[in-house]
Order: C-alpha cells, then structure tokens, then sequence
C-alpha cells in the first residue's frame, strides 16, 4: 500500500469524517493539542535550559531528566494521539503539504535524538560530559523541537 | 466613548488596516504567539506542579523561581506584545468574541491569583521551600493557575470561532 493510499484511507474513515463534519471537534482536539504543547514545551525547555548552562544548570540535569520524564513522555502520548486525529480529518491535504513534511520529519529526528544523545548526555552526569557536548546537545534538541513546532504553525496556513 | 467606539476607531488606524492586510506580518505575529506558549506557559505549568508537589520535588521552589523567573516573565512579554498586535489587528471582532471575553477574564483572574500568592503563602516560602509537597495554599494557588491557564489557551484556540457573536451584525 502505497503512503498516498494509506492517508487516503484515514481521511475517509469514520474517525477521520466524523471530525471533518463536526463543527467542533477539530477546534476541541486542537485545543488539546496546544494544551500538550505547554506540557511538553515545558518540560523539554527545563532540561535543554540546563544543558545549555542556563536555567538550573548543567549539574541539576539527571535529576531533571528524571523528574520530567513522565510529563514529558505523558505530553508526547497527547500530542501524538490529538495529532493523529488531526491528521485523520484531512490526510490527504496534508500530503501535499510540504509543512507536514517538515514537521513530520522534525518530529522523528526529534524523538531519535532525545531518546538516544541527549538521554546519554543527560543520564552520564556532569564530570563526564564537556560542557561543549552538553551545550551542543541543549542546542539542537532545542532546534530540532523548534522546527517541529513552526512546521505545525505553518500547517494551519495553507 | 465606549468600548466598542474604540474599538472601531483603533480598526481605522492605518497601523492596524496594515496589519490586518499583510500576507506575512500577521501570520508570523500569530505564530510567535503561539509558538511562545512554550516558554511561558511552559514554564509556568513546570512552576504550578511543583507547587502541587507533582515535579522537581527535590529542587528548592525559590530555585525554580529564581532560575525559571526570568525566561518566564521574558516569555510573558512576547505574549502580551504579540497578543496585543493580534487584537490590534482585528479588534471589533475580537471584542465582540465571547471567547476573547472569557479569555480577558480568565486572564484578570490568574493575575490576582498570584497576588494572592504572593500575599499569603509566598511569604512564608523560606518554611517549605524544601518541601517535597508545599503547604495547601501553595497548592491551591498551583492548581488554579493551571485550571485557568488551560482555559485561557482554550478560550484563545476559539476566538477563532464567531460561534456566539451574531450581534456582530447589529454593529453599526
């Protein structure tokens, strides 16, 4: 089955039309999704704050990965299930949507990074991680989940 | 002059036709409004659930506030600026939005919860400052901000909508 094929399926599924014929479900589900976005924002700039050597600093960092994990991971379940069923109602435009692309692309990166190199870093404890690496890492997870976020924006402009 | 006259007087200014018109100006305000959500309310909710005793419970809460405080307020900043551009933009819809109401509202509300905050509990802070679980108006005063906060985002997501605002055609 080809992609084109599978989104034009979700599209006319009965998820995917039930949320296209209503006048509210899609402003509902998006609210969710913006809610997501806060948590997830949140705990995302707590530890790229530290890593940087700002915020509570790169020695808090294993402690915080740890304490946000589950809000981080909790925030990414909402966001991934809300964003779904977004996608749902109107997967075949999104298809031709380079921001989809974007976002979707920036999105895998994203997870890759945060659940190998910067899990690494932060996990590994400050003696064992220059401040260069720590400061880098901070960097691009920030990049990376920044352009995740101006794809989604730009989708809504179409 | 009310309210309402105003309104439509800031709709003729030329600094607000321009806005309202650009094809670019107005969707990358929108955007930063939006996209700084996550600094600020970010930060805030991280804030909140600490004083729920939900996270960070191992840092200090004057840590939080004294290393979080100013990207916050940073955040808060854009906020205000580019959420007044947003109303600049379109501002007799806007204050004929239901949602827009609620939103102002919702808004005054969290702004006298942490005055309150800050009156009451706040001043007692160096007593539990270390406490994995803060006192019940620490909590109360987290748990409201997160409530009205999540309806201030929603209210925001809606003003979208001219769902309640047929009166819009009476308006001269």
């Amino acid at each position: 089955m080809s992609l084109l094929t599978f989104f034009t399926w979700c599209e006319s599924s009965a998820i995917g039309e039930s949320i296209r014929d209503s006048r509210w479900l899609f402003p509902v589900i998006e609210s969710l999704h913006l809610l997501g976005l806060a948590v997830i924002g949140g705990s995302v700039l707590v530890v790229n704050l530290s890593l940087l050597g700002l915020g509570l600093g790169r020695r808090s960092v294993t402690q915080l990965w740890h304490d946000v994990q589950p809000w981080f991971a909790g925030s990414l379940a909402v966001m991934l299930a809300s964003g779904f069923l977004l996608f749902t109602s109107e997967a075949v435009k999104l298809y031709y949507h380079e921001a989809f692309w974007v976002k979707m692309t920036a999105l895998f990166l994203s997870i890759v990074f945060t659940s190998t190199v910067q899990r690494r870093t932060a996990l590994a404890g400050p003696d064992d991680v220059s401040t260069m690496r720590s400061r880098a890492v901070g960097a691009i997870s920030m990049l990376l989940w920044t352009l995740v976020g101006v794809g989604g924006r730009w989708i809504g402009f179409s | 002059m009310s309210l309402l006259a105003f309104c439509h007087w800031l709709e003729n200014t030329p600094g607000s036709v321009a806005l309202h018109e650009s094809i670019w100006v107005y969707p990358i305000v929108e955007s930063v409004h939006v996209l700084t959500l996550c600094v600020f309310l970010g930060l805030t909710l991280m804030l909140d659930l600490r004083l729920l005793g939900a996270v960070l419970q191992s840092t200090p809460v004057s840590q939080i506030l004294r290393r979080f405080m100013p990207w916050t307020v940073a955040g808060f900043a854009v906020m205000v600026v580019s959420g007044a551009l947003l109303f600049y933009a379109i501002p007799v819809k806007t204050y004929l939005n239901i949602f827009f109401r609620f939103k102002v509202a919702f808004l005054l509300i969290a702004g006298l919860n942490v005055s309150i905050f800050q009156a009451t509990a706040a001043r007692t802070l160096a007593r539990w400052d270390l406490d994995a679980m803060p006192p019940l108006g620490a909590r109360l005063a987290g748990g409201l901000s997160l409530a009205l906060w999540a309806a201030i985002v929603v209210c925001g997501r809606m003003i979208a909508y001219n769902w309640f605002d047929q009166q819009t055609a009476l308006v001269p």
